[in-house]
């Protein structure tokens, strides 16, 4: 019965699925109960834990640590039946299971359009051409020589949310909102860089490119370049992980994923944008009059709370604390409220330190359930004083075919049983 | 006049050599320059008005043969698209449907980001591996295929830039975010008037991963 189903899902396509059927029944999604270890009394107390009594492993069992065996369920998962194949694919984070801001490297969602390539940083180059006083090559030694820049920001995929436009369904959050994560790069600004090269007064846009199979490309504003942007070639500390773009990638604070472009081989600088497929193809938004935005590059500000959620049910009644994330392209995050009753009624949440421009920051709010139905809701204001749109307010002007830039409000409901699902309200 | 053009282009000699080798206006003497050949081997970026096309030519004729040789096992003999791969021709007046279809034909707006990204990305796994000629024919292949070009059109860097693809004036800028009403920080807090019907649930689209552990 379970192949079937899965067999079925894969045939139908992603537009049928976006138009929505329930005649496929209802069935549980996963969560994390099913890896739920049993409990041994005799590690309880009195009783003394069977593993004081022998000795751990020693220094260097692990030379690079893992997570505890007991924490296996939380990876990056994918939705197969959304892409053709794995290397033009994407996962997602799973935020589910994350505390504070920082989202783990090994956790970072994953999304290439070439797979990942793998590149020893002795071979690569940064190449910097077109309307430069001096066409220039840069080893990743001399990228690390330049002043050195730290920051937190977080990076989301502008279809982050993109399958709930017309409705709720994957009932997940990881699944609905994992496509960000946020993290500290180590790198050195653009404005550092370009000192070496100079730059003609006729150029305007930068063409970004990636040396990955895909060659991804993206045209970019000098103003935007010049203000924040940098090259990275750490994220936490450490070099940047193989999927992450490593040696070196481009870093766009606040705005859409797809423009931060992994493995970066060459910036080219030209007086009017590229036209790459990426920026006309893709990463547009299609409107109900059929005709569509370009250039939608910055990412409004969103949030999520990431428990209770459909992988986070509640296990008991009594006091509980709702955990959630925001973030806004814009700047910093300035209040994050919480409904418990679908929108009808909100209290402001606690936003903890720090809070950073561009970066997610993390609010909680503690709340008591006694096995009423709740319909969870968050609603982050930033510092322009945007406030984050419920999704009719979005179809309203959008329709539902522009797939990207989705960051409306979403609704966990917590069932009697404390299971928790993603439902639509209208 | 000889020794006035003789100076000036001594002059402009000097100019030439002192861009290159004076490291005076280099904050931090970083990095090498780089060579015409080292650049050319990588600028392979061709823009909407043509720059960067590369010299080459094709028409639809050969584009078929190339095409169904490096192209159809994924796109489909006709741009149909296999299985999840794209779809490449046909979508004219889907946009505005429920079901739109965004080809090459009903959406690209230029026939250069057409060339740029098959040179690049295609075929997928072997990128970078088709020569220019045969980047011509299969663009102009899928022109004729969406009856954009005719059959016997010679495809070339000299015209790339100048195919007037049916949806180039079909996007709008600048962005006009933030485009809802909210903008003022002060949301309703209390017997707000929203919708609080539950119209539906992902559980019941039943489209979720189910983990393979359970």
């Amino acid at each position: 019965m379970k192949k079937n189903k899965k067999n079925q899902s894969l045939k139908l396509n992603r537009r049928e699925l976006l138009v929505g059927s329930a005649s496929l029944g209802a069935m549980a999604a996963a969560s994390n109960s099913v890896f739920a270890k049993e409990v041994s009394l005799k590690n309880l107390p009195p009783n003394v834990p069977e593993w004081t009594g022998e000795l751990g492993d020693g220094v260097d069992v692990n030379p690079y640590g893992m997570p505890s065996q007991f924490e296996e369920n939380v990876i990056r998962r994918n939705v197969e039946w959304l892409t053709a194949s794995s290397q033009s694919s994407v996962n997602f984070t799973p935020i589910q299971d994350l505390e504070g801001i920082v989202t783990p490297n090994g956790l970072c969602f994953e999304r290439h359009h070439g797979g990942v390539s793998i590149i020893n940083p002795k071979d690569y180059r940064l190449m910097i051409n077109g309307l430069v006083d001096r066409e220039m090559i840069f080893t990743l030694d001399d990228l690390k020589r330049f002043p050195q820049t730290n920051k937190f920001y977080f990076l989301e995929c502008a279809a982050n949310g993109g399958m709930e436009w017309k409705g709720s369904q994957l009932n997940g959050c990881q699944y609905t909102f994992g496509m960000v994560h946020n993290v500290q790069y180590t790198g050195v600004k653009l404005s550092d860089l370009i000192q070496e090269t100079g730059l003609k007064p006729k150029a305007k846009w930068v063409l970004a490119e990636g040396s990955d199979s895909s060659g991804m490309t993206r045209s970019i504003p000098i103003e935007k370049l010049l203000d924040d942007c940098m090259i990275a070639w750490a994220m936490n500390g450490e070099a940047l992980r193989s999927e992450q773009g490593y040696p070196a990638r481009l870093v766009v604070p606040g705005w859409e994923g797809n423009m931060w472009v992994k493995w970066l081989r060459r910036l080219e600088f030209g007086d009017m944008p590229y036209m790459t497929r990426e920026e006309t193809s893709k990463y547009t938004d299609l409107l109900p009059e059929g005709n569509a935005r370009m250039f939608t590059w910055v990412m409004d500000a969103k949030s999520v709370v990431t428990s209770p959620s459909p992988e986070k049910p509640i296990l008991n009644k009594g006091v509980h604390q709702l955990r959630g994330l925001a973030w806004s392209g814009r700047g910093k995050i300035s209040r994050v409220d919480v409904s418990l009753d679908g929108g009808k009624n909100w209290k402001t949440a606690k936003l903890h330190d720090p809070v950073l421009s561009k970066s997610v920051a993390r609010f909680t709010f503690p709340f008591e359930w006694n096995g009423e139905e709740l319909l969870i809701q968050s609603r982050a204001i930033d510092e322009t004083n945007y406030i984050q749109p419920t999704i009719q307010e979005l179809q309203k002007i959008r329709g539902v075919n522009s797939i990207y830039h989705n960051n409306s409000i979403a609704t966990w409901l917590v069932n009697s049983d404390g299971k928790v699902d993603n439902v639509r309200l209208g | 006049m000889f020794d006035l053009v003789r100076h000036s282009i001594l002059f402009s000699f000097f100019i030439f050599l002192s861009s290159f080798v004076n490291a005076d206006d280099r904050k931090f003497n970083l990095g090498k320059i780089a060579t015409k050949t080292e650049i050319a081997g990588w600028n392979i970026d061709v823009r909407p008005d043509g720059m960067g096309a590369p010299k080459g030519s094709g028409d639809a004729i050969k584009g078929e043969e190339v095409y169904a040789e490096q192209c159809a096992a994924c796109h489909g003999d006709f741009g149909e698209g296999v299985d999840r791969w794209p779809e490449l021709v046909g979508g004219e007046g889907s946009l505005d449907t429920h079901d739109p279809v965004k080809t090459t034909g009903s959406y690209w707006p230029y026939a250069s980001t057409m060339y740029d990204y098959i040179y690049r990305a295609m075929p997928f796994g072997v990128a970078q591996s088709l020569t220019h000629d045969e980047t011509y024919q299969i663009v102009a292949y899928l022109l004729y295929m969406n009856e954009i070009i005719e059959e016997d059109f010679v495809l070339s860097e000299k015209n790339i830039g100048k195919i007037k693809m049916p949806n180039q004036k079909g996007f709008l800028l600048p962005d006009p975010r933030p485009d809802i009403a909210n903008t003022d920080g002060k949301p309703c807090m209390e017997n707000c008037k929203v919708p609080t019907k539950i119209i539906g649930k992902a559980r019941d689209i039943d489209v979720t991963p189910e983990e393979e552990k359970s």
